[in-house]
């Protein structure tokens, strides 16, 4: 039976400050994560057991993926167990640990917020005339990109060879309903005035160990981020950052089912496709999905049927194994976009960004009589992503009604102080809240206190699910200082 | 998982003939209703930044990851 799929996302914002000429990105990230007030812990993030540069084919790269020596000098562990650091010039919040794609939906949209407030704060520090901006997308449009990637637990007994054969159709076919929506093609790729996703220019390779150039469809970076013994963290890097809610409960949540179902043996057939690589853009580039790609043992199928093939394969695999109700809920939308993407893919536009955005830019442009090159249309399609609420287009469809959503304002504000409360997450954050002060250093996998009784002590979580607020919720009930949670700890494990 | 058969239903199969054509001129889709979103694309126009010609030219990112 495939294990619980531990999931979460990381995102990697665009900044910019207008007005401050240029080279000012990499100050303008760290003065956002600088700023933001929610009552993080900025500790220093140890990379002791992070190893980006270790593949999951079994061979290792040389000096590769190494973190720069200053970004770790700009880290924060919040109180809902995410971390907000600087990556590549780019502020990031990777949300923690959930137990299912409903709550790392949640998690997901608090960046937006956390972003938001940090945005404000640095605005206050800012000369009138130059204005800080804060992006949830993925390409500036000059055919450089950043990442929204997703991270899903998979057993250390499914091969990887099968992750290869299965994954790279399914990745390219979800962007039917993934894509946020771009104007134009980047990376020379064919012209194109509009496309489903934001990332799908940039994958050059099938599979490998890159993520800044040569992008593959299947990254291979080997990282757990836990027991290497039991798991592996797969790492999803082809998705785009989504707005709306629904639409990254579907990214997740398929994806999360698919992986379920793979690590099972319970697909028929792995569709592998003849060129998957030229499938990712060609499928981005339909807006009328119907298109067909190539399959590798003959014939054609399109990204809408192959969609429908997943959704019958994978209906009948939850019917059968899996009980939560968050997975009905899943199926039934992911039925119902699929069937309107099919009928007309505009009736999505109250769920998917890419056909919100492309339905706005279509009546912008018929009204104004303008090209699809026109500044003010890209313009527009930049402020669909705003964090800002007063500035974001997406929330003035929101604020209409005109685009769903699965939380309430509070919902989002409260995930924003409390962390999940069924995976290890729970008890990151509820450290950081309670015994920040004595926390030197933190990891997905560990948390380093200093105490007066016990120097440097480490607390070792190399379990996901363990740390959880059933069972790891008396015992930080009875200890009221660090030093006695780790003489508990110490009894727990001595 | 009681619901899933009862709500299955069989995918519809498309009529006419596909429109692959993303040159601008209709996207392969249905015209969008303008009237409908008139008065949002107004209130747009209240909060879409300045200069805009020079907003979208400077925006300029370092790749990411």
């Amino acid at each position: 039976m495939a294990i619980p799929k531990v999931l979460g996302t990381e995102t990697e914002y665009g900044v910019i400050i207008r007005n401050r000429g240029h080279h000012h990105q990499a100050l303008a990230a760290a003065a956002v994560i600088d700023s933001y007030p929610g009552g993080p812990v900025r500790v220093q993030w140890s990379y002791e057991h992070e190893a980006p540069g270790s593949d999951a084919r079994g061979f290792g790269h040389e000096n590769f993926g190494m973190p720069d020596p200053d970004s770790a000098l700009i880290n924060s562990v919040l109180s809902n167990g995410a971390r907000l650091y600087v990556d590549h010039s780019h502020p990031e919040y990777s949300g923690p640990e959930c137990f299912d794609p409903r709550e790392a939906t949640l998690y997901d949209k608090v960046g937006e917020l956390v972003m938001a407030r940090a945005g404000r704060v640095v605005q206050e520090a800012l000369p009138p005339n130059q204005q800080i901006r804060l992006y949830k997308n993925n390409s500036d449009g000059k055919s450089s990109s950043y990442g929204a990637h997703e991270n899903y637990l998979l057993s250390r007994q499914t091969p990887f060879g099968k992750v290869i054969e299965y994954l790279p159709t399914f990745l390219v076919s979800r962007q039917i309903y993934t894509g946020s929506g771009k104007v134009g093609s980047e990376n020379h790729r064919p012209a194109c005035s509009y496309q489903i996703t934001q990332r799908a220019d940039f994958f050059e390779e099938v599979v490998g160990l890159e993520t800044t150039l040569r992008r593959p469809i299947v990254n291979t970076r080997d990282e757990p981020h836990g027991d290497p013994t039991r798991y592996r963290r797969l790492h999803v890097i082809i998705g785009d950052a989504n707005l709306s809610e629904v639409q990254t409960f579907l990214k997740l949540g398929t994806t999360a089912l698919f992986l379920h179902a793979m690590e099972d043996d319970a697909l028929p057939s792995a569709l592998e496709l003849a060129e998957p690589v030229k499938a990712c853009w060609q499928i981005s580039h339909d807006l009328s999905l119907s298109q067909p790609v190539a399959l590798a043992e003959g014939g054609s199928i399109t990204a809408l049927e192959l969609q429908f093939l997943y959704l019958e394969w994978l209906s009948e695999y939850a019917r059968r194994h899996l009980d939560h109700p968050v997975w009905t809920e899943l199926l039934e939308e992911w039925e119902g976009v699929l069937l309107d993407l099919e009928e007309d893919p505009f009736r999505t536009s109250d769920r998917l960004d890419w056909t919100a955005k492309l339905r706005l830019l279509e009546g912008y442009r018929s009204r104004e009589n303008l090209r699809w090159s026109h500044p003010r249309l890209a313009a527009l399609a930049l402020q669909y992503h705003d964090v800002e609420p007063s500035r974001s287009i997406y929330h003035r469809l929101v604020e209409r009604g005109a685009m769903r959503r699965m939380f309430t304002r509070s919902e989002v504000e409260r995930a924003e102080r409390l962390p999940p409360e069924s995976t290890r997450a729970w008890f990151r954050g509820t450290c950081v809240s309670r015994f920040g002060a004595s926390l030197v250093a933190a990891n997905w996998d560990s948390l380093l206190f200093e105490t007066n009784r016990d120097g440097l002590v480490r607390v070792s979580m190399m379990e996901p699910l363990q740390g959880d607020r059933v069972t790891a919720g008396p015992l930080l009930g009875r200890v009221s200082d660090p030093a006695e949670l780790i003489r508990e700890l110490g009894k727990k494990n001595g | 998982m009681a619901d899933q058969e009862k709500g299955r239903r069989r995918r519809r199969t498309k009529g006419g003939p596909p429109s692959g054509e993303n040159d601008g001129a209709g996207l392969g889709l249905a015209q969008v209703d303008s009237e409908k979103i008139d008065d949002l694309l107004e209130e747009i126009d209240s909060v879409l930044e300045e200069n805009a010609e020079e907003f979208v030219k400077n925006y300029i990112q370092k790749g990411g990851e």
